[in-house]
């Protein structure tokens, strides 16, 4: 893959043409995981964390072992585990790799009002562009997996980036590069399907999985991480994956029929920051460091 | 591994026991997923909880801890009424049809032990647990360190009766299958815990890949210290080995008796004599009874013991050859025929000098003091308060490490006070070493293939490799038995010949591993030569008159005229099969599954033809194949040539005769020192009766009245060993120790997850938060409601979380028992009885 995998082809907030819109597309890129050989090593936590340059911090035991009950500003990656008993009585420790899905209607891209404070490149990866940022947290609200994390301290939100530094250079992300059952696949959305559809059906016809299936929701456009599961029909079991997600109706309403609403609400707004701003003056920002190795939580 | 890693993706069915190694294997448990995903092969997981390993499992049983030999013995009983046997495997490739003594007696028939118990000592006299048969061969091949020795055991008989239709009352088959008939399904469950019907389901789906007796599958075995630290230990593995034998699954690709090492360089430990009563390459120490060379040698050198009108290449009939090559490495032109190879240089070992008795001894002032490097021993325990008392006596201690850890802190561990610490006399020496990443050198995985790898940064600071600690340690030794010494020459004579004699090349010493000719060498059949002062290429040259010096016969072939084959980095895999032969070497001669010959029928053929190992060629009348053959290459089938060439009998033991185990020749199931029942089978014999416990005041062992559950320790993904506690990021993701314990147990002591419990045993306590969950069950012991609980070991007094006050500063082996295997000297970790509260 070369740099031309990173141009945009949508953009948060932005009026007018997407620059990158029309360029010629190559594969959308795709992450495969299947939790069916997941043994939940964490080496791809760990891998996020060294590739990334995430910051070490706290955690405590939480009768689990899992890391931390959800992903942090600065934990992009967490397996989740989960104590599932079956009908028969029999036990299943079902293990997900949890992290941005890279939806193909990404639902935080949506609800972003940043000028490009998110983008889609080409390649279908959804990436935050910090320096954009203005920490309204809308894309949390957004999104239906509950990705994205603010760090309060600098209100910048972060989440997962699929390595799009590492990928753009035609390497895969460095999660999947470390996972030693190799559970977790990276190629084409096409290739990835179709590894995940054969690995589904192995799991319904040699072994004992009758619902085994791909979990690539439409309710997004489908996801740039899509997941092969035991048990299709009941994604919630494993850490609450949404059977349906889709952006919420609020975002939906907010960015359709409501949106003369927010030009109001903004106008308000911005003769309130021009009163605040005679009142109080301009903002320091010497504090403010964006990476996230600049801080623990 | 009589297998290795990548040989596992060819297998059509794993049975885990003992072991966890998704858990702490997980970069190996990539080739058990392989098959998973490449031949839908399936994978049954048996362990005292449902681990990560059972995650994927296609079927899990939760088995009491220490149970093993039940269940084992209960599936041999499963596959011979079921016809899942590998019948001319089973005739021709191990000792089912030989006969065996008429006064051999089994447990069934003797109150729960074997013929030849001596109760007041503890042991056997085990002359009945022999082949029947003619002429008696000259020596007999006995296991070595046995002290206090009883009467010396007759030999094997030369010429061995059988009987090749196993109906024999008294023939090894016949005897298998009236010793495991006790091993009912209802047995099963009343020893192991698991219900009949899941017990029937595991041993229906493990044999069915010799349904009917069809050859063509092949299925492994998988284990690791879960099965070996027990009081019987080396029993379960042998069962494991037995149950493999009867399904002809050893010497196939994808079969086999695989050990899992618990470290990344445990296998080149043993192999390089890490135990007290082996040399290197597993020869046999010498004793005080042996009273010169020769009478060593004919002890430790196996003869022919066969069925007359078969082949037995008795490997081990060249143990001088390997023996005499050690020694010439040793001391060089020192050993000469003449002083018997400079035998008196060599200690004679007297006694036990296994792990729980080193520090037995120094506990009891024997010992002054210790080297410890590259281990934690007060952490390792057993019984870490026996350790950390027997330290306060010792005069000096050395730790080498690259943390602060619990040994070299021994002196301040929590209950020590201030007034107590100052009347500590042990003078302690701290000395920082290399990481491994500092380092450079082999390490010989659990497959046994050799690996170097390559120093990738300096030693920081004033830290020092170990070889130049030893080294320096060494000359000064030397030096000091210049001047005066009782025996000096053993010291003086060590060949010490490198480059840099204070800091010896570890490739140096891997040379001199391999070996090398002495004198001009010709191969009488190929006529091929090799100059004096050439590496050798393999052991098949070392000779027995002082031409050769090898250090270590089985890595005979690492370091060649080529160079170094360990560094090899070929990843090409012709036969698609793992063997990868231009990656790394492994032992013995490259060759990666052990006793390959049994991976095709009598005649040489493949049993099955798309898993080609190695096959007889009509043509050229050689063994040829993917794989090195574990075999004389040119012995035609006809000769009937047994394929365990390193058995005296040349085929694989199902019974195994005379010295070779201290606690029978069958296993018999016995339960844990501390059990929390009696033996099903014999109530009046419950524990191993060969074993006892050691006699000091911190000895002490518990009964069910005061400790009810079953308690055993095992490892986490996340951390390694007692190392990764000073790291943050391994903190960062297991923060703190923890007790697994079942929602059932829990809800009945009104426990939740994130309490504090406290875990006592009759040696000492442990505190720390419960983590309550479904994935350890209660479980119907002899009919009567049993828990059992787990414990992760990695925590101590010294680390990130302890040194913060984060945890208590405490071990899990404060709670485990000085309790070992009589044939390995492991401690019995797994399977010991606690009592749980709320702390």
């Amino acid at each position: 893959m070369s740099q031309a995998t990173l141009r945009v082809q949508k953009m948060s907030g932005h009026a007018g043409s997407v620059p990158g819109d029309d360029a010629q597309r190559e594969f959308t890129v795709c992450k495969l995981i299947d939790t069916t050989t997941c043994i939940g090593c964490k080496a791809c936590e760990v891998a996020c964390m060294e590739w990334n340059d995430l910051p070490f911090g706290e955690t405590v035991f939480d009768n689990t072992y899992q890391t931390m009950p959800e992903t942090r500003w600065n934990y992009w990656n967490l397996i989740l585990f989960n104590e599932h008993e079956k009908e028969d009585g029999s036990l299943m420790w079902l293990m997900r790799k949890n992290q941005c899905m890279h939806c193909a209607e990404p639902g935080c891209l949506a609800a972003c009002p940043a000028d490009g404070a998110i983008v889609q490149y080409t390649n279908g990866i959804v990436d935050f562009q910090q320096a954009n940022c203005i920490g309204c947290g809308y894309c949390i609200t957004g999104c239906p997996f509950d990705i994205p994390k603010m760090n309060p301290k600098t209100n910048r939100v972060f989440k997962c980036t699929l390595c799009a530094d590492r990928v753009s250079e035609g390497l895969e992300p460095a999660c999947i590069k470390s996972c030693p059952t190799g559970c977790l696949h990276f190629g084409s959305k096409e290739d990835m399907k179709d590894l995940a559809e054969k690995r589904a059906k192995q799991l319904r016809d040699d072994y004992n999985f009758p619902q085994a299936g791909v979990y690539d929701p439409a309710g997004v456009g489908g996801t740039g991480v899509v997941y092969v599961l035991h048990d299709a029909t009941r994604p919630e079991l494993y850490g609450g994956l949404p059977s349906n997600p889709s952006i919420p109706w609020s975002v939906k309403l907010w960015k359709g029929p409501l949106k003369w609403l927010g030009n109001v609400a903004m106008v308000g707004g911005l003769i309130g920051l021009f009163v605040h701003y005679l009142r109080f003056g301009p903002k320091s920002r010497e504090d403010e460091d964006i990476h996230p190795r600049g801080e623990n939580p | 591994m009589t297998n290795g890693w990548v040989d596992m993706k060819n297998t059509d069915m794993m049975l885990i026991m003992g072991g966890n190694p998704a858990e702490n294997h997980p970069c190996g448990f990539k080739w058990a997923i392989e098959a998973k995903r490449t031949r839908s092969a399936k994978m049954i997981s048996v362990d005292p909880r449902f681990t990560r390993t059972s995650a994927v499992a296609d079927l899990f049983c939760q088995i009491r801890a220490g149970t093993d030999i039940a269940f084992l013995g209960g599936v041999i009983k499963y596959a011979i009424e079921n016809n899942r046997i590998a019948k001319d495997y089973l005739i021709h490739f191990t000792n089912a049809a030989f006969v065996v003594e008429g006064d051999f007696k089994l447990p069934a028939d003797t109150d729960g032990v074997f013929s030849g118990f001596d109760a007041e000592r503890h042991s056997y006299n085990r002359a009945s647990w022999n082949y029947s048969g003619g002429k008696p061969a000259q020596t007999a091949s006995t296991a070595a360190g046995q002290s206090a020795a009883p009467p010396p055991l007759p030999p094997l008989p030369e010429k061995v009766d059988y009987d090749l239709t196993l109906e024999n009352p008294n023939c090894v088959f016949q005897l298998l299958k009236k010793h495991y008939s006790r091993y009912t399904p209802e047995m099963v469950e009343r020893i192991t815990g698991i219900p009949k019907e899941e017990f029937q389901k595991a041993a229906e789906l493990y044999t069915s890949i010799r349904k009917d007796g069809d050859m063509k599958k092949a299925g492994t075995i998988i284990y690791a210290v879960g099965w070996t630290q027990h009081s019987f230990g080396t029993q379960i593995i042998r069962t494991a080995a037995m149950l493999q034998l009867l399904l002809g699954n050893v010497g196939r690709a994808g079969g086999g008796v695989n050990a899992l090492r618990g470290h990344s360089n445990i296998q080149g430990a043993t192999d390089m004599a890490g135990l007290f009563d082996s040399l290197p390459g597993y020869l046999k120490v010498p004793t005080p009874a042996d009273s010169s060379f020769d009478a060593w040698m004919k002890r430790t050198t196996p003869t022919t013991s066969k069925p007359a009108p078969w082949n037995s290449w008795n490997y081990y009939s060249n143990t001088p050859k390997f023996t005499v090559s050690f020694l010439k490495t040793m001391y060089g032109d020192a050993a000469t025929k003449q002083n018997g190879w400079a035998y008196d240089y060599l200690p004679k070992v007297d006694r036990d000098y296994s792990w729980t008795h080193l520090w037995d001894n120094m506990y009891n002032g024997l010992i002054k003091g210790m080297f410890a490097f590259g281990m934690n021993g007060v952490a390792i325990g057993p019984d870490s308060k026996k350790n950390i008392d027997a330290l306060k006596k010792a005069e000096f201690l050395v730790v080498g490490e690259i943390y602060p850890d619990e040994t070299s802190e021994f002196w301040r561990s929590p209950g020590i006070s201030q007034d107590e610490m100052k009347q500590i006399k042990t003078t302690v020496y701290r000395l920082p070493c290399a990481g491994f990443a500092e380092k450079d050198g082999s390490f010989t995985n659990s497959a046994r293939w050799l690996l170097w790898k390559n120093a990738a940064v300096p030693t920081p600071g004033e830290c020092r490799l170990d070889q130049a600690i030893v080294a320096q340690i060494f000359l000064k030794v030397r030096e000091l038995y210049k001047k005066d010494g009782k025996f000096p020459d053993p010291i003086l004579k060590l060949t010490w010949g490198y480059t840099d004699p204070k800091s010896p090349s570890l490739a140096e010493v891997l040379k001199e591993l391999n070996g090398k000719a002495l004198a001009d060498l010709e191969d009488p059949a190929t006529k091929a030569q090799i100059k004096a002062g050439q590496q050798l290429p393999g052991f098949a040259w070392l000779k027995d008159d002082g031409t050769t010096a090898c250090g270590n016969w089985i890595y005979s072939g690492s370091f060649t005229e080529a160079g170094n084959q360990t560094a090899r980095r070929d990843p090409s895999d012709p036969s698609n099969m793992g063997v990868h032969p231009g990656w790394g070497w492994s032992w013995p001669a490259n060759r990666r599954v052990l006793y390959n010959r049994a991976s095709c029928d009598v005649d040489g053929k493949p049993w099955d033809a798309t898993r080609r190992q190695i096959w007889w060629n009509e043509g050229t009348e050689k063994w040829v194949g993917n794989d090195v053959p574990d075999f004389k290459a040119d012995s035609h089938p006809k000769d009937h040539m047994g394929p365990f060439i390193m058995n005296a009998e040349g085929v694989g033991r199902i019974f195994a005769p005379l010295g070779a185990f201290a606690d029978g020749p069958f296993p018999e199931y016995y339960e844990p020192f501390e059990s929390p029942i009696q033996n099903p089978l014999h109530p009046e014999r419950t524990n191993n009766p060969v074993v006892t416990g050691l006699k000091s005041a911190d000895d002490k062992y518990g009964t069910v009245k005061d400790y009810p559950v079953v308690c055993t320790t095992f490892r986490l993904t996340e951390h390694y060993h007692y190392w990764t506690k000073n790291n943050p990021m391994n903190v960062q993701l297991v923060p703190e120790p923890f007790i697994e314990m079942g929602a059932e147990m829990a809800n009945e002591m009104g426990i939740r997850g994130g309490e504090k419990v406290k875990v006592s045993s009759a040696r000492g306590e442990y505190i720390a938060k419960a983590m309550v969950t479904k994935r350890i069950k209660a479980m119907m012991i002899d009919g009567k409601k049993t828990y059992q609980i787990g414990i992760p070991f990695h925590w101590g007094y010294r680390g990130i979380a302890e040194d913060e006050g984060k945890t208590e500063r405490m071990m899990v082996n404060l709670l485990t028992p000085t309790i070992v295997d009589p044939n390995a000297h492991t401690p019995e970790f797994k399977g010991f009885l606690v009592k749980v509260e709320k702390a």
